[in-house]
């Protein structure tokens, strides 16, 4: 047996820790470092963690993300002018998703994906946005977006470290979080469509809930003040351990969010990608607008890419693991794995890949090499798992 | 029999030599610490290897890992169904959950290799 055996070496301290990485520890989670964040990988199977979260709900700590708040009277307009996605026209309780990027020497750099929201206006009618943001990111892009903040009107605080975010995702996940909710706050939760949110509270603590998520489930995401972590996290596992719910570490997120064809960043999506030959041309919007980067991605729009992507069905138990070199009909490499797990909803292996698009139409046989062996898979439509009908309501247009 | 079982550091066992075979597998404690076995390939049968060489893979959900041959030896023969019943592993790690069978070149190899004890303090000594 080689090293994933054996035991990470004792943490080092200088991980950081959200507020729920003591009831991690306490409660079986294996604790790994994720982007300099102790974080919990898994409680006991990833698998059931995974189907738990498919067939009921799962509990995942997302605190590390970064969350940033942009607010003051020139904050919309700022946002406007810094994020690929238009900002204008976003309602009080919308999210849409983003990228950030920089005007930079390179063709295109790509410093994040993001959520942007507009939360709740304040009491004279300002907007008050917020970003979601990646853990491994976080401090380059509060760098960036603090380089380029005009002198006055608008404010940016990073509420990483002072709140934390509770995903709740599953077909129960809203049910849950609604009925811990008092009032008329559990109808609103319930009445939220996707990529909406609204301010409640849960298990008697103030908290912000949203419509969202990164596993292809229906489900919500609940942030609140640090000290409520624990308490809500408990209030909300209570209720969904009945019903066969659980807690979940990043390691079922990440099979969730692979069956779900959702790019994460570092993998799929990186600092020099082609959003477009990524299909996330929905994050980007360049008509009659202005941003840093904007040049560079109208010239990938107007462009052929060398490599775009897709899904890969291994029909396998073995399966690709990134960086796993993709084999064209002549066996010459025609891309590279970039994303690749059993898949536990699907029962066998699948990847995403960039690949050369001769080769990206659905039905395309190609081979992977993974170690010593090729493996056969064939080209498929992302994402490989949609959720059954019902459900949340789609996205607002816009 | 079980009580004379021998550990590699890379959490293998290999049972006593009877009839000039040895029995290898790997302990309860890789296949809690692997979780989520979902793939296996087992060596040729008749294949030679060298103490060490890796002689197959497991993977899990989250990684591959090397099965590594405890001693030098022959293959001679392979648990088959294994990959199809992983379960097994978890179920019953020092007997049906075996891998492969091996003739040892050199038996005291097998003696060379941790007991019982040595393997438990091995692995109480690495953090859960």
């Amino acid at each position: 047996m080689s090293d994933s055996v054996t035991p990470p070496l004792p943490r080092p301290t200088s991980l950081r820790e959200t507020p729920l990485c003591q009831w991690h520890a306490a409660h079986g989670g294996r604790m790994v470092d994720f982007a300099g964040w102790n974080m919990p990988v898994q409680y006991a199977s990833i698998v059931d963690e995974h189907l738990a979260t498919r067939s009921s709900v799962g509990l995942f700590d997302v605190s590390h993300m970064g969350r940033l708040s942009v607010t003051g009277p020139g904050a919309l307009d700022w946002l406007e002018s810094m994020l690929t996605r238009k900002v204008a026209g976003i309602v009080p309780g919308q999210f849409r998703y983003t990228l950030v990027t920089a005007d930079a020497p390179a063709p295109v750099v790509i410093l994040d994906d993001a959520l942007v929201s507009r939360d709740s206006d304040a009491a004279d009618g300002t907007p008050r946005m917020g970003l979601v943001i990646n853990a491994g990111n976080r401090e380059r892009v509060v760098a960036w977006l603090r380089s380029r903040l005009p002198a006055t009107g608008v404010e940016l605080v990073d509420h990483t470290l002072d709140t934390a975010m509770i995903a709740v995702q599953g077909p129960k996940g809203v049910d849950i979080v609604a009925g811990l909710s008092s009032g008329g706050d559990g109808t609103r939760i319930r009445a939220l469509g996707n990529y909406r949110g609204t301010t409640a509270t849960v298990a008697g603590h103030a908290a912000a809930v949203s419509r969202t998520g990164y596993t292809g489930e229906d489900g919500v995401e609940v942030t609140v003040a640090a000290a409520d972590a624990v308490a809500v996290w408990e209030a909300i596992l209570a209720a969904a351990l009945p019903l066969g719910g659980r807690a979940c570490g990043l390691g079922a997120r990440d099979t969730l969010r692979l069956e779900a064809g959702m790019p994460l960043y570092g993998h799929e999506l990186r600092a020099d990608s082609d959003p477009f030959a990524l299909g996330l041309a929905l994050a980007v919007n360049l008509e009659g607008r202005t941003f840093p980067g904007r040049g560079a991605l109208a010239v990938l729009k107007a462009g052929q890419p060398e490599r775009v992507r897709i899904g890969l069905d291994l029909g396998s138990k073995r399966s690709a693991r990134e960086g796993n070199p993709v084999l064209g009909g002549a066996g010459g490499e025609i891309g590279v794995v970039t994303s690749g797990s059993f898949a536990p909803t699907i029962g066998h292996a699948v990847a995403m890949a960039l690949v050369d698009p001769a080769f990206a139409s659905e039905g395309t046989v190609v081979e992977i090499a993974i170690r010593d062996a090729r493996q056969q898979a064939r080209v498929v439509g992302l994402p490989f798992y949609c959720r059954p009908p019902g459900g949340g309501k789609p996205p607002a247009a816009g | 029999m079980l009580k004379d079982v021998r550990f590699a550091k890379s959490h293998e066992w290999i049972s006593p030599v009877a009839g000039g075979v040895a029995t290898v597998g790997i302990s309860a404690y890789a296949v809690e610490a692997l979780t989520d076995l979902v793939f296996m390939q087992l060596p040729a049968v008749g294949r030679k290897v060298k103490a060490g060489e890796s002689i197959g893979e497991i993977e899990s959900v989250k990684a591959v890992s090397d099965l590594y041959a405890p001693v030098s030896g022959e293959i001679v023969e392979v648990n088959s169904t294994l990959p199809d019943h992983l379960e097994t592993l978890g179920q019953d790690p020092l007997g049906a959950g075996w891998i492969v069978k091996i003739r040892p070149d050199d038996p005291a190899e097998i003696d060379a290799l941790l007991d019982r004890a040595a393997y438990e303090a091995l692995i109480g000594s690495q953090p859960h």
